[in-house]
């Protein structure tokens, strides 16, 4: 194998070992959420600190192969993509750490069953198709990440909604409803990541931008 | 973030990479449909356009159907592996081939409206339209001066203010004036290696050609050189068409509008040099210029 293969098949293994961090992060922080685990939350901010070590180890060897290798066509694509799905998925990591530090003070529960779990749920779903997409090179499931976040979307504004009402009704759950606006907010932001993720997917396979599709002639199909 | 903590890191969850996609398969190769003119210049004015073009060594067929246009005032880069055919597709384009016994020719090579191989076709005359800078630079054992007047001088110009305006005309255009015009009656065989090619580059530009036909003109200088040639063919194009052939496919992605990708005698595509470094739309030229190739 080529030095530069190597260093190409390096960037993709470092990828999916940060994928795996930030998917282990979503699920303690879930967790954590549900059970009121301090223990949990320690545990999801202690690792945050390997996606940012990721992060800066990716950094570098991106830079060092455009300076070094000259890529172009797929290698070229691959590499500025990684650029911008290493931030994301090292800003999974910070969401985490956002939510997961709201853990205690979101109890006793106060939104109506399930639908703070259904959100955890559909934005993790979210976060394995988009990896899924980028390890499988496919284009279609890439497609449905970014048709998901719609849904995401829905949920996040359902929920929104009814912690107003609730805050409105019973100002002695204003103080846990804000912690979980800001839960549901950074939920529906790891949503947004693994949006941004699908998209720079789908340009590492096609080569054409699925980024802001009212500006492009490009519609995501 | 303050993490006082860390952790091993721990192994992903899949690492099921998918083996790179590389590497060739020659046998199962059939060369694409390709459009007549690449579609990026059909809206351009043409300056050269090959039609069906094939080549023949004796019986040995060099090039195979060469459909390819260059619009006027841009640059095309030919690249491809050694003995793909850019150079002998190059050299079909100012009839330089017709030096080579047993070379047989089929198809049709435009210059303008001008078939190039159409019987009544001046062979000298078309030379001067399609001026040709070589891999090694060849400057006459004469002055700078002398060089550069040579090609007016075999057409019967004997003026010598008409001469001397050419000349500083031309070492102007070819960006070396400046540093030749104190010794133009210097010989040009001691200029730097950089310089006699730009010396070569206003000689072709001296007898005022619509197209320029570089093969690889900077692959014996050095940088500093090389970037001197490649930013003249940026200012030269204002003026000219330029078709060069390199081995560097970072000069080509640097100084082409479109590129042509060659393999075999074959063209296997052709389009915008953007295009064709970032989203080729064949897989061999994708392989041919990530270093993948064979």
């Amino acid at each position: 194998m080529r030095q530069f293969d190597q260093e190409l098949r390096d960037l993709r293994d470092g990828i999916l070992s940060m994928a795996g961090l930030a998917e282990q992060m979503i699920d303690l922080t879930s967790q954590a959420l549900s059970e009121r685990s301090r223990a949990k939350s320690d545990e999801v901010l202690a690792l945050d600190r390997n996606l940012d070590e990721w992060e800066l180890k990716l950094d570098r060897l991106c830079v060092d192969m455009l300076a070094l290798r000259a890529p172009a066509a797929t290698d070229l694509r691959l590499i500025a993509s990684s650029l911008k799905i290493v931030p994301e998925l090292e800003r999974i990591g910070d969401h985490c750490c956002n939510i997961a530090r709201r853990a205690t003070y979101v109890h006793p529960p106060i939104l109506s069953s399930g639908s703070l779990e259904r959100l955890a749920q559909e934005t993790r779903s979210m976060v394995r198709m988009a990896v899924d997409s980028f390890i499988g090179s496919d284009a279609g499931l890439a497609r449905t990440v970014i048709q998901a976040d719609d849904s995401v979307d829905a949920l996040y504004g359902s929920i929104y909604r009814e912690l107003l009402r609730l805050m409105m009704s019973d100002p002695l759950c204003i103080e846990r409803a804000s912690h979980l606006i800001l839960v549901i907010k950074n939920w529906e932001r790891i949503a947004d990541q693994a949006t941004n993720i699908a998209e720079e997917v789908l340009f590492i396979l096609e080569g054409r931008s699925a980024k802001h599709t009212y500006l492009q002639d490009n519609p995501v199909e | 973030m303050e993490i006082d903590d860390p952790r091993p890191i721990p192994e992903p969850a899949r690492l099921a990479v998918p083996p790179p996609q590389s590497g060739l398969r020659p046998a199962a190769f059939e060369q694409p449909d390709l459009p007549l003119t690449d579609p990026s210049v059909l809206t351009a004015p043409i300056m050269v356009k090959v039609e069906r073009l094939n080549l023949f060594y004796g019986e040995k067929q060099a090039l195979f159907d060469i459909n390819l246009s260059v619009a006027r005032n841009s640059v095309m880069s030919f690249i491809g592996p050694s003995g793909c055919g850019k150079s002998t597709l190059l050299r079909c384009l100012n009839r330089m081939n017709d030096l080579i016994d047993d070379v047989r020719i089929e198809g049709r090579a435009l210059l303008g409206d001008a078939d190039l191989y159409a019987p009544e076709t001046d062979v000298i005359a078309l030379r001067k339209r399609a001026g040709m800078v070589f891999q090694k630079s060849n400057p006459f054992p004469k002055s700078i001066f002398e060089n550069v007047a040579y090609g007016l001088r075999i057409q019967g110009e004997g003026n010598s203010k008409v001469l001397e305006e050419a000349v500083e005309r031309s070492l102007m255009g070819a960006g070396l004036w400046d540093e030749v015009k104190d010794r133009l009656k210097d010989s040009a065989q001691g200029l730097s290696g950089g310089q006699q090619q730009r010396l070569c580059i206003a000689r072709t530009l001296a007898v005022r050609p619509e197209v320029i036909l570089m093969d690889e003109p900077c692959s014996a200088l050095d940088p500093i050189a090389t970037a001197r040639v490649e930013e003249l063919i940026l200012e030269l194009k204002r003026d000219f068409t330029i078709v060069i052939v390199t081995h560097n496919m970072q000069q080509a992605a640097r100084v082409s509008d479109h590129t042509a990708f060659f393999w075999m005698g074959k063209l296997i595509e052709t389009g915008l040099t953007e295009k064709m470094f970032t989203n080729p739309g064949q897989r061999m030229t994708e392989d041919y210029i990530t270093g993948r190739f064979g």
